[in-house]
């Protein structure tokens, strides 16, 4: 496995959606290559982010007010 | 807007050939791959389906719920005034948490509420309840960000191209990556949040659409290719370089606020 291969199936190794043997050459080729471990890393940790992004914002405990108001009167027809 | 109904069904187990997307802005064709030995497996369950340890009381609740929704539907369309107030408080808050996560702020989100809204009192005449009333909404919602992101003014766009990474004719990495363990663990403060969106604003519409519905807004991989109208394999393929070239983005921002 060359490192083209290691970065352009990484996504598919991160979701374990690999069989044991191509799982198995992707560990392989990171025994031996400090340039994808550190490849394999930096692009965890971006995922790792993003999903960090969709956590931190949860649902609110209510519209605002004022919001609501709005959405109200925009659906009444202009006299 | 995508059919209320419609999720693909799986493709069979087949050897990949991942190939950069010439059409959707990629075209290296000297990045062709074909790892043979690369095979995906079967569709896993979506994260999303909702587990009942009680499936008789799930569907007694599913069975309650749906009820009160349909008379919600049909006061709505009734056009009584109080249904409107009800589907915008209690619809609501989950639709302004989605805008607000797909958006990255306030303001823009409370516009996309209101717009989401407004298309949903156009078209809840023609509704026919062939999905939930809130998975209805969450699409409208999800076409208005997309809207609205489309039509953020941003600086020239760069190609994916320069953000992916580059190898040598024997498959080496042509630069090493930029480590970046420590620096990454900045991403926890408010401003580290800004700059992961500085990052995501800058990429492409077709990666950046594709990442903020699967990584922040977490959409399946069906949902997303019905959202964007582009096959699955497609959003798969651009999720990926989508994440390679926030890596990148993310790694210069940051090596820039190195001491």
């Amino acid at each position: 496995m060359t490192c083209r291969e290691f970065a352009e199936f990484l996504d598919a190794f991160l979701a374990g959606a690999l069989a044991a043997e191509e799982v198995a050459a992707f560990h392989r080729h990171l025994a031996v290559c400090p340039h994808c471990v550190s490849y394999l890393d930096g692009y965890r940790r971006t995922v790792d982010a993003c999903q960090r992004l969709r956590n931190a914002e949860a649902v609110p405990p209510e519209v605002p007010e004022d919001l609501v108001a709005a959405i109200l009167a925009s659906r009444k027809p202009p006299r | 807007m995508p059919a209320e109904t419609g999720v693909q069904p799986a493709a069979p187990r087949r050897p990949v050939s991942r190939i950069p997307e010439t059409a959707a802005g990629l075209g290296h064709p000297s990045e062709r791959l074909s790892l043979r030995a690369v095979v995906r497996r079967g569709p896993v369950a979506s994260p999303a389906m909702p587990r009942h340890s009680d499936p008789l009381l799930a569907d007694v609740r599913h069975d309650d719920s749906a009820a009160v929704e349909a008379r919600l539907v049909a006061a709505l369309q009734r056009g009584e005034p109080e249904a409107f107030a009800t589907l915008v408080r209690e619809h609501g808050r989950p639709l302004l948490a989605t805008a607000r996560r797909m958006l990255g702020n306030d303001d823009d989100a409370n516009d996309a509420l209101q717009e989401t809204f407004l298309s949903a009192f156009r078209a809840i005449a023609a509704f026919e309840a062939k999905s939930r009333l809130g998975t209805w909404l969450h699409r409208i919602a999800v076409n208005t960000v997309l809207m609205k992101l489309r039509a953020r003014r941003r600086r020239p766009e760069i190609t994916i191209g320069d953000l992916v990474p580059q190898f040598t004719a024997d498959g080496h990495h042509a630069e090493p990556p930029c480590p970046w363990s420590e620096q990454i663990a900045r991403l926890h403060s408010r401003e580290s949040r800004s700059i992961l969106w500085r990052g995501i604003e800058r990429l492409p519409d077709a990666y950046r659409e594709v990442l903020v519905l699967r990584d922040i807004e977490g959409l399946s991989t069906e949902e997303t290719s019905l959202h964007l109208g582009a096959t699955c394999n497609a959003v798969k393929i651009r999720l990926h370089r989508a994440r390679q070239a926030l890596r990148t983005l993310l790694s210069e921002y940051l090596e820039d606020l190195s001491p």
